[in-house]
């Protein structure tokens, strides 16, 4: 099953469960079923639950507060990740602050999805990945899709934490197929939030990167295992913030290399504070810094041959690891 | 544009009206007084010139109703919940305060009341809120906002989304002609009332000082609200008869006159002094016996 159609199951799954969750965004009802069908199927089952509404991204946002605070759960879809700088306001000031600034602690039981990332030749207002901009903000989780992460699930946990949270949504990703198993080289695990992807245990190179980078990984981590003959454990996180890396301490604890891949522009990054984080708690033990691979410091361009080079390519992430 | 107040004769006010209008008067009065000593922390918006909007308001509101206030909100609170300890235990951070003192002044939620100090942020929250009570049919949200929130983008992606899906929620403009410095002849171009008529949104204005006179013609507008499940805005013409927040008045010494006569207590003061001299007398000794109970207790807790 591709992904698209896993979120769209995982959606109608959430909806179906609990009578509670409303859904709204640009576009979301049938027969359209949203601009890239996350939606589809939604509306003519679960009605006036499911609302398509004006271009209005800090309203929407605001609305799905607001049908949180009174006793419902709220999906909002933003059609575009690039479009939620609009509702930055409400996820930043109204939702997340909500959860503490009223002395107590208030649930927002608020999904924010974002459809994001390049490759897919939209340009530089519809291809960014804006993850890095909601890293830190206090009472805001920052989620991303993978292949390996039941939707369904992580859905179900961001509402019962009563965090409102970003998940984010690679647009590629979106056609490739969920992943379970293996791949033939490697075998993939998914433990309390991570994905751990590798061919040996204790492998002295590790990678962490969002789910919407896997595929370009795990076309790296082939070529480093065939060609270089270096074994690399990929790691992926549905939770990019708070990183929680308890449950892969022991893959860490054997690490001599880690490596920190994301779709993000260079500087202030998520992948930074991963860095830190992990600093503390393996410096003595790695025999090299910590490497950062992400997009260049720029924008998005349109055309294929320009856009390739400003964003993460598989060859980026092998070379830094082989280096 | 709105012109001055002009009002003949006050209809005869309640008692329970009068004196909470008063109390709410001496308690920003208190809080004023409290800055100028020192011994308050940060900043505060009163609401002088403008008490008798929320008491208006407030008796019209049933207590499932949600109501949003902004920063210049202690008037709303106090209309609704007759708890001035509590909010000045928030204000000052001291215990028995409603938010812990985390949220102050401008962020406050208590009940049914939640306000937030960003202009315009609350009101999409509130088509939230008014579409659940859509569903439920057990109220409806009233929301506060001023002249010079009309420059938010987000008052108008509200408006349109409550007018197309029929979110029963009142919008309460209290227009005090001025936005913070800004005379609002030089923030707000055209009316606020051509502003509704482009979203098709019911819109009525009121023109008076009369706590009656506001509620009487609020009335039939909160009625429709909730019967017809629909979004009205309710504009009632205040002055500002305080600063912004304190000591920031640049105005003329004409336009603090202007405001000063345009200042319900004036007009109240003039045409009920014994009934005003009365009230005044219990409510200023009941806010100044609060202040001290309020400032002797230990400091507000927050884990």
């Amino acid at each position: 099953m591709r992904v698209a159609e896993h979120l769209n199951r995982s959606l109608h799954l959430l909806m179906e469960n609990d009578p509670s969750v409303h859904l709204l965004g640009e576009d979301v009802s049938d027969p359209y079923g949203g601009a890239f069908k996350i939606t589809k199927g939604l509306s003519d089952r679960f009605g006036p639950r499911v609302m398509s509404t004006p271009l209005s991204e800090g309203g929407i946002v605001g609305v799905g507060a607001g049908l949180a605070l009174a006793g419902d759960r709220a999906v909002v879809e933003i059609m575009f990740s690039d479009f939620a700088t609009l509702a930055f306001d409400q996820l930043v000031n109204f939702a997340a602050k909500s959860t503490a600034m009223y002395g107590r602690r208030v649930d927002v039981p608020l999904i924010v999805r974002l459809p994001t990332g390049g490759r897919r030749g939209y340009g530089p207002t519809h291809s960014q990945s804006l993850q890095k901009h909601f890293i830190g903000v206090p009472g805001l989780s920052v989620y991303e899709m993978s292949p390996f992460h039941d939707a369904a699930r992580l859905f179900t946990e961001i509402f019962a934490s009563g965090t409102p949270a970003v998940f984010f949504e690679d647009k590629v990703l979106y056609t490739k197929p969920m992943l379970s198993g293996g791949d033939g080289l490697h075998t993939f695990e998914v433990r309390d939030g991570w994905a751990v992807i590798r061919a040996e245990q204790d492998t002295e190179d590790v990678l962490l990167a969002p789910g919407g980078l896997t595929d370009r990984a795990l076309a790296a981590l082939r070529d480093l295992l065939v060609e270089d003959e270096i074994a690399c454990t990929l790691l992926v996180p549905a939770r990019l913030h708070p990183l929680d890396v308890t449950p892969v301490a022991d893959v860490l604890a054997a690490a001599r290399r880690v490596h920190v891949a994301e779709d993000g522009t260079a500087s202030g990054t998520w992948g930074a504070e991963v860095a830190r984080l992990l600093h503390e708690r393996l410096w003595g033990r790695l025999t090299a810094p910590i490497t950062h691979i992400s997009a260049p410091d720029s924008i998005i361009p349109t055309a294929a041959h320009l856009e390739a080079r400003c964003t993460v390519q598989p060859a980026d992430i092998r070379r830094a690891i082989n280096t | 544009m709105i012109g001055a107040v002009r009002e003949r004769t006050l209809t005869p006010v309640s008692e329970a009206d009068l004196s909470r209008m008063l109390r709410i008067r001496h308690f920003e009065k208190a809080l004023l007084r409290l800055f100028e000593q020192g011994r308050l922390n940060g900043t505060t918006h009163t609401c002088l010139g403008q008490e008798h909007v929320p008491v208006a308001v407030s008796a019209l509101l049933r207590p499932k109703d949600h109501v949003f206030s902004n920063h210049r909100g202690h008037g709303h609170f106090l209309a609704r919940y007759d708890e001035p300890h509590a909010l000045l235990a928030e204000i000052t951070g001291r215990e028995g305060a409603l938010c812990n003192g985390v949220g102050g002044s401008q962020h406050i939620y208590h009940e049914r009341f939640l306000s937030t100090g960003v202009q315009g942020e609350s009101l999409p929250v509130a088509v939230g809120v008014a579409l659940r009570h859509r569903r439920t049919g057990d109220g409806i949200a009233c929301a506060y906002i001023g002249d010079g929130t009309w420059g938010e983008g987000s008052v108008y992606e509200a408006l349109n989304m409550a007018q197309l899906w029929g979110a029963p929620l009142l919008v309460v403009v209290e227009h005090n002609r001025i936005a913070q410095s800004t005379p609002t002849t030089a923030q707000l171009a055209g009316s606020i009332a051509g502003r509704c008529a482009g979203f098709g949104v019911l819109h009525h204005r009121v023109e008076s000082v009369d706590v009656n006179v506001v509620r009487a013609e609020l009335a039939p507008l909160v009625e429709r609200v909730r019967a017809d499940k629909r979004p009205a805005v309710f504009e009632v013409s205040v002055h500002r008869a305080g600063p912004h927040s304190k000591g920031d008045d640049t105005r003329t010494a004409a336009e603090l006159a202007e405001a000063a006569a345009g200042d319900w207590y004036a007009h109240y003061a003039r045409d009920f002094p014994a009934q005003v001299a009365a009230l005044e007398e219990i409510e200023r000794a009941f806010i100044d016996a609060a202040v001290e109970n309020v400032l002797a207790r230990p400091l507000s807790e927050w884990s």
